[in-house]
């Protein structure tokens, strides 16, 4: 796989900074900061409806920012179109694993190629990622919908995976997968953080995504409740968002 | 000799329409645009090639310029409609044929109405030379076609088609990619309207009517959708399982009819036992 990436300044790589955000007069985020640091799995966890994919979406323009700012590397990205995020090195995994199950695993990857037309950059590219998830290399020909959950899920992180991110972010990796299955997936982020990329991962199976997670930020009715790191977890606070109770 | 005739005149209208048909593929199976204007690019290209060249312009730039006045249409089409999904698409689409018939009705000092155009000039005299060049031709469009369908825009479109919002979030540019999409399968449909045109020799504002419209939905969907082979074969199938009927005997108030009973009653059973149709990639729904 590829060389360790660098962040120089590592206190500016990703900032949301009171960031309002939603859909037209939905607004489901209220004030939102967060502090993403390079070569960490940050994690995103809170009850159904707590605005986690919001968050991700507002860093990918791909819902209305209404106030505050998303900064990457020092650089305003609140208003950039998605490719340009892309080009800076961000790559998003949607939720659903939603590959082109009309394509080959073969097309499916080439199509997370973004940046370059270069055949040969591309095969290496791919030759990393199949470094990465091995499975997919015996099934390089068949088309996408013919891969199992845990598969179809790998193929959509390897896809995002091509644009060689410095940032890769997650929606619920572990939707629908078997236990198992979770937890294989769960390993492969943890690798692909430790070469370099930094992961900022929203899911819903909180206890077994804290294990693997740097930082957690636990949101709730749009809003940061908490942040730290593991320990946060044992405190009374969590216990009550997820079974429903509200901090005043 | 008669037979031979009625079979030579077959293919070439299995080679005309085989264009249609993978040419609306483009759109429907490979970029998933469920776009109903598809009789109206063919009418469009059939158009402007034959009012070129009853006013003597030669056949080699008037059947061009006739497919890329379809694709400006279809780029121009795109702009509006390609952000709509689904239904609305298809009534949008639907729409812009009405209004490409109703045009061709009344705009009276140049397509002469309901009289329609006669004596368009035929691309060569005879049947069996016309058949030669339609086989060709049509080689030609399906190589282009295929490539186009092969090709990483061609790939994107159908990464499009499988799920566009995911193709965004990938830094794709979902709407040049549909529009340019619907630009290139107009192309194609009026380049096969011009050489359909030119074979006729004779046209009226019938050709954008809907039993066109049905009849190449017809024949991509029993190919199957996203599906080169598939355009081809459907085409073939349509065309020849109704013809027995002529030599029955039945009236032709009886026969056209039968026509359409006999490709709905064909779709119906694709639909139920083959939602791919015989080699589609991807089902209707």
């Amino acid at each position: 796989m590829a060389k360790k990436k660098s962040v120089k300044d590592t206190s500016k790589f990703l900032q949301l900074r009171s960031v309002e955000s939603g859909y037209g007069k939905l607004q489901i985020l209220f004030g939102v900061d967060m502090d993403i640091n390079p070569s960490d799995i940050t994690l995103i966890i809170g009850p159904n409806g707590a605005g986690k994919s919001t968050i991700l979406k507002s860093m990918f323009n791909l819902c209305d920012v209404y106030k505050g700012k998303v900064m990457y590397k020092g650089k305003d990205i609140t208003k950039l179109p998605t490719h340009d995020r892309i080009k800076m090195g961000i790559a998003i995994v949607p939720q659903g694993r939603q590959v082109f199950s009309g394509l080959t695993v073969k097309e499916n990857l080439e199509m997370g190629a973004f940046m370059t037309k270069e055949k040969e950059l591309i095969n290496t590219r791919m030759d990393e990622v199949l470094g990465h998830f091995p499975v997919l290399r015996k099934k390089l020909y068949d088309n996408a919908y013919s891969l199992s959950g845990g598969q179809q899920q790998m193929l959509a992180m390897g896809r995002g995976l091509m644009q060689d991110p410095q940032l890769l972010l997650l929606d619920e990796p572990s939707l629908g997968l078997a236990p198992k299955t979770m937890q294989e997936v769960f390993e492969k982020v943890k690798e692909i953080r430790d070469e370099g990329t930094a992961i900022l991962m929203v899911e819903q199976n909180a206890k077994a995504a804290c294990e693997f997670a740097d930082k957690i930020y636990v949101l709730e009715e749009g809003r940061v409740a908490m942040h730290g790191g593991r320990e946060i977890l044992k405190s009374d606070k969590i216990k009550k968002i997820y079974l429903g109770g509200h901090e005043k | 000799m008669a037979f031979i005739n009625y079979v030579i005149h077959l293919a070439i209208l299995i080679g005309i329409y085989s264009i249609v048909t993978f040419s609306l593929n483009l759109a429907v199976g490979f970029t998933g645009l469920l776009n109903l204007g598809h009789v109206g690019f063919f009418g469009i290209g059939a158009y402007v090639s034959a009012l070129l060249a009853v006013q003597g312009v030669s056949l080699w730039i008037s059947i061009p310029l006739g497919a890329l006045a379809a694709m400006v249409m279809g780029i121009i089409l795109a702009m509006p409609t390609t952000r709509l999904k689904g239904d609305y698409l298809a009534l949008a689409t639907l729409g812009f044929t009405f209004i490409l018939g109703s045009v061709a009705r009344n705009w009276t000092d140049v397509t002469r109405g309901a009289l329609g155009i006669p004596g368009i000039p035929k691309i060569v005299k005879g049947n069996t030379e016309f058949l030669f060049v339609v086989v060709v031709l049509a080689v030609v469009s399906y190589l282009a076609m295929w490539y186009i369908s092969r090709s990483r825009f061609g790939l994107t479109c159908e990464a499009i088609r499988d799920d566009e919002l995911a193709a965004k979030m990938l830094g794709k540019n979902t709407f040049a990619h549909k529009a340019l999409m619907l630009g290139f399968s107009a192309l194609f449909a009026g380049f096969a309207g011009g050489l359909f045109a030119h074979y006729i020799t004779f046209i009226d504002p019938s050709i954008f009517g809907i039993n066109d419209l049905i009849l190449m939905f017809s024949m991509l969907i029993v190919g199957g959708l996203a599906s080169v082979k598939g355009s081809a074969i459907g085409t073939i199938v349509l065309f020849l399982i109704p013809e027995p009927l002529r030599f029955i005997g039945f009236p032709s108030s009886v026969l056209g009819p039968m026509r359409e009973m006999i490709f709905a009653l064909i779709l119906l059973l694709i639909l139920i036992y083959r939602p791919k149709g015989l080699f589609g990639k991807v089902d209707f729904s």
